[in-house]
């Protein structure tokens, strides 16, 4: 049956085959990935069941539909999905049943209210040559974003294409890609970046909306602080080889075996605030440091850029050709200096014999 | 400034020695160089763990911590230390430890001993520059130095912080993640640890060359604060 725009979350649920138990078990994961206390279980849960299909509005543009697959990606059907799935139900390119004008339509009707909606932006929104590289409909994404998001509630970027720009970004970024806040500057935005963004957070995000009735707090590049709080390094489950001094040094060795700390073969974990090593991946099977390869920053703005050598500890030294690291530049300049002194030494020790200074020198300068 | 005793005014005209670094001075540069030295070293480490761990030493099971935290209480020494410095170099000091001296540029005066310092290093002139305090070549160079630390306490204190969103340094430091990513704030904080050491064996081979040839006790004088002066009386008495 068809959910019609009366029905509330709670009636939707049931009537998906969601059993209570299960409703009551996704609400209280939602209060533990949003750091409240155990005892807010009852409000998200009477607040997410009584909640009004806010009606959501998922624009794509620049990007690989890899924050779709990421919402997508199920081992069974889980509450999550089913909740999201209701209210993306308006518009969603990747998705969405109908086509052509028919989805036009659906866009223009979902949005037809401003402050009405919420946004969800995938991929990055390219702004060179008036933004031609990315159309929809006709439309620049450009032009979309600013009619979309400029009127929304709030918008929430998935993925770190559309929070910073992240990969069509990456130098020489050919088609001037910006993120979402950077494009339609003013407007209310959630970044969830990550490539792709992981899906509890986007749900824990809409969660947080429908319990308080407003987004979560952030930090200074708009991210939610439950997610991207603390940084993967402190909450990492190897943290303690790190501490240690055990690190892998190659791939397969003893170390790695053991599940050791990634440190040295250039996890970014350090440089990354992600809530990963605390809610995993694909229902809780996994991570990437947990499956034995180091994290590579891809939550962070610029990631592409600035977190390479994805396998080396600092980047590389700009304009000192693509293999100079800090080490071998900084022992080259301790070198040259000593070389020069050394040298100068040398000089002056010849420069001594050659030409004395007289006994006693020209009277003190007064300073 | 500080008072001249009669005592010490008296030494000064019998032997030609002056009370040049005061005690903060001489305090504060060894202090520096004892966290340098330090700092460099648990900071190599932390960048580049090369000392390998046993997993069955159990004396090591807190290897990459200890360093951490060394590095850590000595960067908050380090950071006390430039505190007093700076203080000194503004209110406390006398004119040798002002922060005149690390701008000669600033007056055609001290211009003028520049390019002499200069030309005495690069062996276009006999005459080493005769001074009491820092040469105005190295006290331009000093700012330098000082403008490293500033980066490295700056950059230091901003990648403590991550550990502690929303602490102390973090409010202090977090708004510079917004300009330049947190990846090469390591990079610099990397780089300029070695130009300080660069500039550390400079620093040693120039106290050496200028303590021979100025003849001033310049090397004994960061350990007593005393250097000498040659009268124009003795030159006099020579004759």
């Amino acid at each position: 049956m068809r959910p019609t725009k009366t029905d509330n979350l709670g009636t939707i649920l049931s009537r998906k085959g969601v059993s209570r138990r299960d409703f009551l078990k996704f609400c209280a994961a939602m209060t533990a990935v949003l750091a409240l206390p155990a005892r807010y279980t009852d409000r998200v849960a009477a607040a997410v069941a009584e909640a009004k299909k806010p009606v959501l509005v998922w624009l794509e543009f620049q990007d690989c539909a890899g924050n779709t697959e990421s919402l997508l990606r199920a081992s069974s059907p889980s509450v999550a999905e089913i909740v999201l799935d209701i209210l993306s139900l308006d518009y969603h390119e990747t998705v969405m049943a109908a086509a052509g004008h028919q989805a036009e339509e659906a866009l223009q009707m979902a949005t037809a209210e401003p402050g009405t909606y919420l946004t969800v932006v995938e991929g990055s929104i390219p702004t060179k040559d008036g933004g031609i590289y990315c159309t929809v409909g006709g439309r620049t994404a450009l032009d979309i974003a600013r009619e979309v998001c400029g009127n929304a509630l709030a918008t929430i970027t998935c993925g770190t294409c559309s929070a910073f720009g992240g990969i069509p970004a990456a130098a020489p970024n050919p088609t001037g890609a910006v993120g979402v806040q950077d494009a339609v500057p003013g407007i209310t935005v959630i970044n969830l970046p990550g490539c792709p963004m992981n899906v509890v957070n986007l749900t824990a995000t809409v969660v947080h909306y429908l319990t308080f009735g407003e987004l979560p707090a952030t930090d200074q590049f708009n991210r939610p602080l439950f997610a991207y709080g603390s940084r993967i390094h402190d909450d990492c489950e190897r943290r303690a080889h790190f501490d240690a001094g055990q690190f892998v040094e190659e791939w397969g060795d003893e170390g790695h075996r053991a599940g050791w700390c990634l440190y040295k073969m250039g996890c970014k974990g350090p440089a990354t605030f992600h809530n990963c090593a605390l809610v995993g991946w694909n229902d809780q099977t996994s991570w990437p440091i947990g499956a034995g390869h180091g994290c590579v920053g891809c939550s962070e703005p610029n990631f592409w850029d600035t977190m390479t050598p994805i396998y080396g500890r600092l980047p590389r030294v700009p304009g000192f050709g693509i293999e100079a690291t800090a080490d071998k530049i900084g022992l080259g300049i301790a070198a040259a200096v000593g070389g020069a002194f050394a040298v100068h030494g040398v000089a002056s020790a010849i420069r001594a014999k050659a030409q004395p200074l007289p006994k006693t020198q020209a009277h003190v300068e007064e300073d | 400034m500080t008072t001249t005793t009669a005592h010490e005014k008296f030494r000064e005209e019998v032997t030609g020695r002056v009370y040049v670094w005061e005690i903060p001075v001489r305090l504060t540069h060894w202090v520096n160089v004892a966290c340098i030295v330090i700092l460099s070293f648990t900071g190599y480490y932390i960048g580049n763990p090369y000392i390998r761990v046993s997993p069955r030493e159990i004396y090591g099971g807190y290897f990459m911590g200890l360093m951490r935290f060394i590095h850590f209480v000595t960067a908050y020494v380090f950071v006390a230390s430039i505190a007093v410095r700076t203080y000194w170099a503004f209110i406390g000091g006398n004119r040798w430890a002002s922060w005149r001296a690390l701008v000669p540029f600033l007056t055609p005066e001290g211009r003028g001993k520049l390019k002499h310092a200069l030309q005495y290093y690069l062996f276009l002139r006999r005459d080493p520059p005769t001074v009491l305090g820092h040469n105005a070549l190295a006290g331009f160079t000093y700012a330098w130095i000082v403008f490293l630390y500033f980066v490295q306490i700056i950059t230091g204190f901003a990648l403590y912080a991550q550990s502690h969103p929303g602490g102390f340094w973090w409010t202090l430091t977090g708004w510079i993640f917004l300009f330049i990513s947190n990846q090469y704030l390591r990079l610099i904080h990397h780089l300029v640890m070695w130009l300080l050491i660069a500039f550390a064996l400079h620093h040693v081979y120039s106290a050496f060359l200028v303590d021979a040839e100025e003849a001033n006790g310049l090397m004994s004088s960061i350990f007593s604060g005393w250097k000498f002066i040659v009268p124009e009386k003795e030159e006099e008495v020579e004759k």
